[in-house]
């Protein structure tokens, strides 16, 4: 590989024992830029991205809960104020965009997770599909109980 | 090509973090997100009200909970974000500006996270 | 049905052509005919000047990935049925240098499989009396699926990663090492460790899982570096609370 770039760059190849120079011919290949909008160019790229960005609704979200805790510190004035702001359409806009791009976090995820791993069950590869599935049932069980603690008030 | 010493000793760890990351906001997140962000604003379920939720973040367990919550999946952002700004973008000669940026700010996020639920009252 | 089909044929000639252009050609349309078949059409009856790789026209050779409607694909293993009557358009693997008309430089792969160290390693060999390395069909099934792997580099050219970084092992180099790793008759996993746990190595995948998906022999090269990067971690995690050396 490297007597080729040195031939490509033009220079001459000498044998050891000072014979006529020999050019090594060289095509010119292409190579083709990656444009920067690579990710625009096939749906599964897109696809990849957009999974890539919820991880900015994740962002968001822990932002949103500090913000709340450090209202919460600060009087039930300043917390009724924060909750009359999330009343706003453009909140409940927001919000709904970001709890869409949560799911589809979480469900990627589990997808994924269930793909990176190669659980042997006596021997046998468990199908991805339990793996995801169980995953699926994990994320019910614990979404229940957290909305146990936060619905009985 | 061998890795630089340092290179090989950060990588593993940001990936683990970026792991465990993705699973506490996989399972935990999109309920509550639900809860707090819809269902209580628009008021399709009535939520605990101001001297209740205190009492609830008050509690030990609890803010060790809303620690973990607030700071791993800091990491798993930045982590990805910091690759789709890598790739995406391709905007590699910032490499070690987006590094910084994005783990930078996850560790100042946990920062934030751990004092305000240490000083909570 | 139609009687024939037209093909869009990626062209490119180094000492005439600055880019690839596309050349159409019409082409009898076959039921049972695949874009490989269509190809070796054109060469024998329309433009002989035409360049191509292909060889075993059955999907194990490897050698006949190409670009059909912008995915990667082997030619002998594609109906044009699956396409008609619409055109088919063939272009040149992605991600690679082009060398002529259909033709790619495969030379960047084939070192990074060197690097990898694609074969057994023993500390020591067993002498020949003892007969050969006994494997269960269960220690088998954990690596077969990564051996199944035909070196057609259509996983190179589905992955982002590898286009945007050419620096980066791909997914085929990295399979192939995982395949030698959970060999039971393989102990060179440590050899293969300094290469594969790098930045350039498993942790510049970010599981587009796009290798998968067009890999013609199903070996889930995204499944193979993500549990390596499993392996890795833990072997860090290992490095870190035994800084002296466990085995």
């Amino acid at each position: 590989m490297d007597q080729i770039c040195v031939v490509a760059l033009g220079w001459k190849m000498k044998s050891a024992t000072t014979a006529p120079a020999y050019t090594l011919n060289h095509p010119r290949w292409y190579r083709k830029r990656v444009s920067t909008y690579w990710w625009l160019q096939r749906w599964e790229y897109l696809r990849f991205v957009l999974r890539e960005l919820s991880s900015v609704f994740v962002a968001y979200f822990v932002l949103l809960t500090l913000f709340q805790i450090y209202l919460l510190s600060h009087g039930p004035q300043a917390y009724a104020k924060f909750q009359g702001l999330l009343k706003n359409p453009l909140m409940i806009a927001v919000n709904a965009v970001s709890f869409f791009f949560v799911v589809f976090h979480a469900l990627s995820w589990f997808n994924l997770s269930a793909r990176a791993m190669a659980v042997r069950v006596g021997g046998k590869r468990v199908p991805g599909v339990l793996i995801s599935g169980s995953n699926i049932v994990a994320w019910l069980v614990f979404s229940v109980v957290v909305a146990w603690f936060l619905l009985r008030g | 090509m061998e890795a630089k010493p340092s290179q090989l000793r950060l990588e593993p760890l940001l990936w683990i973090l970026f792991s465990a990351g993705g699973v506490v906001a996989a399972f935990l997140i999109p309920v509550q997100l639900f809860l707090q962000g819809l269902v209580f604003p628009l008021g399709w379920a009535k939520g605990p009200d101001y001297a209740t939720t205190a009492a609830f973040v008050a509690h030990p367990l609890v803010r060790l909970y809303l620690f973990v919550l607030c700071s791993i999946p800091l990491f798993h952002a930045a982590h990805r974000i910091r690759y789709t700004l890598y790739d995406g973008l391709q905007i590699k000669h910032l490499n070690e500006v987006i590094a910084v940026c994005c783990y930078g700010g996850a560790v100042f996020g946990t920062l934030v996270a751990g004092y305000l639920l240490w000083s909570f009252h | 049905m139609a009687s024939t089909i037209t093909l869009e044929v990626s062209r490119y000639s180094p000492e005439t052509d600055v880019a690839p252009h596309f050349q159409t050609f019409e082409v009898p349309f076959r039921k049972d005919w695949v874009v490989l078949d269509a190809l070796n059409y054109i060469k024998d009856k329309k433009d002989g000047s035409l360049t191509y790789r292909w060889s075993c026209r059955m999907g194990i050779c490897g050698s006949c990935g190409m670009l059909v409607n912008g995915e990667p694909k082997l030619t002998c293993a594609t109906f044009l049925a699956d396409y008609a009557p619409t055109p088919v358009r063939v272009e040149p693997l992605r991600n690679f240098p082009v060398v002529r008309d259909l033709v790619i430089a495969m030379t960047d792969f084939m070192r990074k499989l060197q690097r990898v160290k694609p074969w057994l390693i023993r500390k020591e060999e067993k002498p020949l009396s003892e007969g050969e390395y006994l494997q269960t069909p269960g220690q088998l099934d954990v690596y077969k699926q990564f051996s199944m792997c035909i070196n057609c580099m259509l996983c190179y050219a589905a992955c982002p990663v590898y286009g945007l970084d050419p620096l980066f092992s791909g997914p085929a180099a990295i399979a192939l090492a995982q395949r030698y790793n959970l060999d039971s008759r393989d102990q060179g996993a440590k050899d293969r460790f300094p290469f594969l746990s790098q930045h350039d190595a498993i942790w510049g995948c970010t599981f587009v899982g796009e290798c998968t998906r067009v890999c013609p022999k199903h070996v889930d090269p995204a499944a193979a570096i993500q549990q390596y990067k499993l392996t890795a971690a833990v072997e860090w995690i290992k490095s870190v609370l035994l800084p002296w050396g466990g085995k």
